[in-house]
This record gives structure tokens, sequence and C-alpha cells, in this order.
């Protein structure tokens, strides 16, 4: 780190301003918790990132300099944040409208279908469904202990090998 | 205008002894030391492929059981991408060449290069460690949930890769900063070489991407281990996500592979068209418009996965981005060309080369991006045919563009042309008849990866396992001529092609720190407008020709 010096030299942050934040951040804990405590619907999730996202920003900002750091540093912490935010989204745009256009493809395993008649192979952990045989694991104990129990029919296990 | 060094030793003679190479710092013995390990697994891959299509020339068994088959496609691709393709050019010829052409002694972090290349070699020893334990038939993409329920070693092979990432992720991080600080006075930003704005963008995606790769490996490796079901449907995972994971790395790597390819074709085309490159800042601006581009368009390896069709729209539409600034660099190149004087050596032939199979293979990535012809594409020869015309039609030839180009600045050794160039025919033959024939394959309709086919696909596969041996000789006659030219007694000058960047002012090879004195940056790396210089090469080989052309 020994670049920044020269933007260093002039900012010795006085203590007052340290203080000053950490009050801050108090504060704004303080109104996480109050806020929690209040049914606001989603608006509860919104406040809260909100808050958490200051904080944060607080924190980086002062306790670790970036405001008076080269730009540079601050495009970048920026940078890997919206890069995070864009995997997220663009993953998300998938996940959370599947069947939206076409429902048929929302659950696209009939299971009524002959193939899966005897198959324990695609019954989900939470789910009890029709074909619900003895080996569909229900309790969800089973299921964390060993996943291989409802996953497959084959024997294959996930062996480290 | 070039320095009269031929007094100093070169960095290949001195300090000497094996130690002084398995410790040394110095970027330019890491460069080869890179660039033999790669050559070495560009061997083995190249080798399975041969093997593979050996195989592949008749639908019956002929070499191999079904199951080595697929471990065989495995590796061949998990070789070629891993171990070949993303080091090839930043960490090998990327190595060699940022210092001199910023004109700086070395790169910002010297000992966290060398560390990379240890680490590569210790990622490729899990790799080789897989393939003698039973190795992996998951294809190289490693989709859950096969990859989490199949006997064959997959741990070891992505822990591999998992090591490797961290390889690259160094090199990416080593490059930044030495663009950044170790410029030479007065070369700014627009007045670097093309391939440095290449080296520079593949860096940015280097650091950003590869450590969703390692997180997507780990989350396998701990779905086999300990079943946390991230990837499993049956305990609330999703093994669409898996998909996600590795393309969020796998798109952007692709970028990775040909970014800095194209900056060795923009060098290239400028220094045997002998005319200043057209469209500097175009060409600049859009290697970083590829690189932003490429972290939005992963969906479209997913159109046919279960992903939701508004997603599928959404990557659909801003794959055609891509295009843009694909498009920007090649119109750039061919305005480059016109008018220009040029000169068919080798390294131009194989730019030519790349500037063909590129564009066939960035048009059928275009089709392949249209939602409704990708469904039936998908997991066709298609796409076989589609990914090899980019990275072996793109990437590999300009690869062999740059190899061909800086071998004299490396080894001050000067191979045969006349070999060179035949080979350049045999390569362009052998490699259109392999995989322009799979294209007719796929569009009919046969999968990828399989081991075996109906009859009526036979004449297509045995013309393309026939290209397959071609470009297999071809690569073997190359790579005896590339040794021969070790004993040539030939004398290759400082700047045999007259380039005006500034690895040629400094001699060939250089010596160990580079530069004899500090450079400062003269003229600009593309004016040759203004400065006329004749490579040495066309001194020695009727140069009066070359210097009545100028
Ligand atoms: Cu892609």
């Amino acid at each position: 780190m020994t670049t920044h010096s020269e933007e260093h030299k002039t900012h010795i942050l006085p203590l007052s301003l340290y203080l000053n934040v950490g009050a801050a951040l108090l504060t704004l804990t303080v109104l996480t918790v109050v806020v929690a405590r209040m049914d606001l619907g989603v608006w509860n999730a919104i406040l809260a990132m909100v808050i958490a996202v200051s904080k944060a920003s607080l924190v980086a900002l002062f306790f670790m300099h970036l405001k008076y750091d080269n730009k540079l540093y601050a495009v970048v912490f920026v940078g890997s944040l919206a890069f995070l935010g864009l995997f997220i989204i663009l993953s998300m745009a998938d996940t959370e409208t599947r069947g939206d256009l076409d429902p048929i493809r929302e659950n696209p395993i009939v299971r009524e279908a002959i193939i899966y008649r005897d198959s324990t192979r695609f019954t989900n952990g939470h789910e009890t469904s029709e074909l619900d045989t003895a080996g569909a694991a229900t309790d969800s104990a089973d299921v964390v202990s060993d996943s291989t129990a409802t996953h497959s029919t084959d024997s294959q296990t996930p062996d480290g090998h | 205008m070039s320095h009269d060094s031929t007094a100093a030793l070169s960095y290949l003679q001195e300090p000497k002894g094996l130690k002084s190479w398995l410790l040394t710092v110095d970027h330019k013995r890491i460069g080869i030391m890179y660039l033999c390990a790669i050559m070495f697994f560009f061997f083995v891959g190249g080798a399975l492929a041969v093997i593979l299509r050996t195989e592949l020339l008749r639908p019956e068994r002929i070499l191999m059981d079904a199951d080595t088959y697929n471990q065989f496609f495995t590796l061949h691709g998990a070789i070629m991408i891993f171990l070949f393709i993303i080091p090839s050019i930043p960490a090998a010829l990327g190595n060699f060449l940022l210092p001199l052409m910023v004109g700086a002694k070395d790169v910002a972090f010297p000992r966290l290069n060398l560390a990379s290349w240890y680490v590569y070699v210790f990622g490729a020893l899990f790799c080789l460690y897989s393939i003698i334990s039973g190795a992996v038939d998951t294809g190289w993409t490693f989709y859950a949930p096969y990859s989490t329920t199949t006997s064959t070693s997959v741990i070891s092979m992505t822990l591999g890769v998992f090591i490797l990432g961290f390889s690259s992720i160094f090199t990416g991080l080593n490059f930044i900063v030495t663009i950044h600080k170790l410029r030479m006075p007065g070369m700014t930003w627009f007045k670097m070489p093309l391939m440095v704005w290449g080296l520079y963008a593949t860096a940015i995606i280097q650091v950003l991407a590869t450590p969703v790769l390692a997180i997507t490996l780990v989350l396998l490796i701990m779905e086999r281990l300990m079943g946390v079901g991230i990837f499993d449907p049956a305990m609330g995972g999703d093994p669409v996500l898996f998909q996600h994971f590795f393309w969020f790395y796998s798109h952007p790597a692709v970028y990775i592979m040909i970014l800095p390819g194209m900056g060795i074709i923009s060098e290239v085309i400028s220094t045997f068209s002998h005319r200043k490159i057209f469209g500097y800042k175009a060409i600049a601006y859009s290697s970083l418009g590829i690189a932003f581009v490429s972290f939005l368009v992963w969906g479209h390896h997913m159109f046919t996965s279960g992903q939701s069709e508004i997603a599928a729209m959404i990557f659909s539409f801003l794959t055609f981005f891509v295009g843009i600034p694909s498009g920007i660099k090649v119109f750039n190149w061919v305005t480059t060309l016109y008018k220009g004087s040029i000169s068919l050596e080798t390294p131009m032939i194989y730019a030519l080369m790349f500037l063909f199979l590129f564009m066939i293979g960035g048009f059928t990535g275009i089709m392949l991006g249209a939602l409704a012809l990708d469904v039936h594409l998908h997991d066709t020869y298609f796409v076989v045919a589609h990914f090899h015309y980019v990275m072996m039609g793109g990437t590999v030839m300009a690869f062999l563009a740059g190899i061909h180009y800086w071998w004299p600045k490396m080894f001050g050794k000067m191979y045969s042309e006349r070999w060179a160039k035949v080979v350049a025919v045999i390569i362009f033959v052998g490699f259109n008849m392999t995989f322009f024939t799979q294209f007719i394959l796929g569009a009919k309709g046969m999968p990828r990866r399989y081991y075996t086919y109906l009859d009526q696909y036979q004449p297509l596969h045995g013309f393309s396992s026939v290209g397959a041996w071609v470009l297999g000789a071809g690569f073997m006659i190359m790579a005896v001529y590339f040794i021969a030219s070790f004993w040539s007694k030939r004398k290759v000058g400082d700047n045999p092609w007259g380039a005006l960047t500034a690895e040629w002012e400094t001699s060939s090879p250089p010596p160990q720190h580079n530069f004899l004195t500090d450079p400062v940056f003269k003229h600009g790396p593309y004016d040759y407008d203004k400065i006329a210089v004749v490579g040495d090469y066309y001194k020695q080989s009727g140069g009066t020709k070359m210097a009545e052309k100028i």
C-alpha cells in the first residue's frame, strides 16, 4: 500500500470524526432493530437493506479511507459490487420468472408418466407426492445425512474417490 | 534506432544453470517456462483429439469403449481450456512481451509472477492425478447433477482447475498493475500498443470472473463430499444454478482466450501492411467493450436447460451486442489492410487465416444466440464446430501468428519460412476439413459427445477425421521446424519485420533487464506514416524489393 502515500499525507483524520461515524453506526443499528419490530410489509426488507448499505458505506468511506484515497480504488470497490449485483440480478431473471410465459414448463415433469411410476428419483424432500413410496424420505434429518437416498435409484454415491 | 547491444549477454545466456531458471523472477524466463508447459499440454490435448476423431471414423468400436471415450473427450476439453488456451497467450506470450512493449524492466510483481507458474504446475499435477486415478467423464463443464453423482474422480480434477484459477488471477493482477504503473515515460494510455490493450481487458476479466469459477467448483466439491444440496432439487437446490455459476465465469473466459489474440492480430496486421492501424481508439475501446458485454450474456449457454423464457429472451438479446465490438475490430483490421503494402510472411498468413476463420466462428455464434435456431442446434456438432472456429480458428491461429512473429525476438533464431508457409497451408486445409464438416453434421442433427452414430453420418464423420489427421501432421512438422531453428546459423537482427513497437528496439534475444538504457517514448507504435524501417529480415533476403515498396 505504499503507493497511497502521496494522497495520504494530508489526511490524518481527527479523532472526533471517527467518534461521530461510530455514533452514526450505533444509531443506525438501533434504527435497524426498531424498524424490524414494525410490520411494514415488503418495506421491511428494503429499509433493512438501505440501512445496512449506508452502514457499510460509512465504514468503507471513513474507517477504510476510501473517501480520501485515489478515486480508482473507489471505482474498483464499487465495480466489484456492481458485478456481483449483475450476477445475482440476471440469475434471478431466470429463477424468479420460470413458467411466467409458458405455464407448462413451470412443472415440466408429469409425475403420472409411466417412466416415473416406480421411481423415487424426482420426489422432493419437502413435498409428499402420490409417488411417495417407501424410500422417499420426508424425514428432513434423513435427507441431510444422506442426500443420495432420495436422489438416485442407481446406487451411484457421491464418494470422494 | 536500435541499440547496438550485441556485446550484452541475453536473458537466455545469463545467469546459468537449472536453478537460475527454476528460481528466476525474470518475466521473459517465466514466459518461456509457461510456453514449454502449455505446449506440452497442447500436445497432450491434441493427441487426445486425434485419437477421438480416429474412434469416430466409423460408428463401431475402433480404439476404445464408450466409457473411455467419455473420459477422453472430457480430458481433451479440460486440458485444452484450462491448461492450454487460457494461459496460452496471456501467461506465455503476454508475460514475455508486456514489459518489453511498455518499456519496463519487468512486471510489477516478479515474485508473484513466478508463484503463478508454480501454482499452475501444482494445479496441473492435480489434473494429471485425476487422469490416472479414474479420469473424469462429465465433459469439461462439470454440469450438476451428473458431476455430483458420477463415480469418476471429479474432485481432484475440479480442485486442479480451482488451483489453476489462482494462477490466472495472479497473472491478471500483475498485468493490471504493470500497465498502470510501469509504462515508460511518455507512453500515455492511447500510445500503448493494442496488444497491451488486449492484455489489459483480459486481465480485468481474469480478476473479476475467475473467483466465481472457484466458488462454483468449491460448491461442487462440497456437494459431492457433504451433500450440501445447493444443486440438488431433492434438498431445495437447483441444478440450473450450477450452469449460471459456471457460465458466469466461462463465457467471459472465452474472451480471456480471444482478446489477447485480437491484440496480436492488431500488431501483426499493422506491421505486415506497413500501415498505421486504422481506428486505434475504436479497437482499444472495443476490447474493453467486449470485456464488459461478456459479463451479460452467459445465459445463452442455457436456452434449453429449463431456464425461464424471459431470461432466455434477455440473454439472447444481450448476446447480439457482442457482435458490435467484434465487428468494429474486424472492420478496422480490414481497413488497415486496404491500400497497405502487404507482405505475406508466416505471421501475416496466420493473421489473415484468423480473420477468415474468426468471422465464420463469430457469425455462427450469432446464429446460436438466436433462440429458436438454438433449440434445434443446441448440443449438436454445430456448436462443436462453432467454438472450434472461434477457439482454434481464432485464438490458436492468433497464437500461431504471435509465436511466429515474436520467435526471432524470443530466441534470436529464425525458423524456416518456407516450411512455415507450407505448414500454414496444411493447417488451414486440415482445420476446415475437420470443422466445417461438423457444421453440416450438426445441422443434420448429429448430437455432440456421442460415442457412436447412425450410418448416414459416416461419410461426414470420416471426412472430419481425415481432416484431424492432416491438422495433426501439420502441427508435427511445425514442432520440427521450430526445434530445428535452434541450430539455425542465420542471424536475426533486432527488428526483423521492421515494426515500431518497443520490444523491437532491444536486442534479439533481449538482455536480462530488457533494455540497456532506460527506454523513452519516441514514436507511436504504428507511426508507419512517419517512419519507414526496413526489417532486418528483408535486408537479408532481397531487401531492396521491400525498401522500394515502402
Ligand atoms: Cu458464451
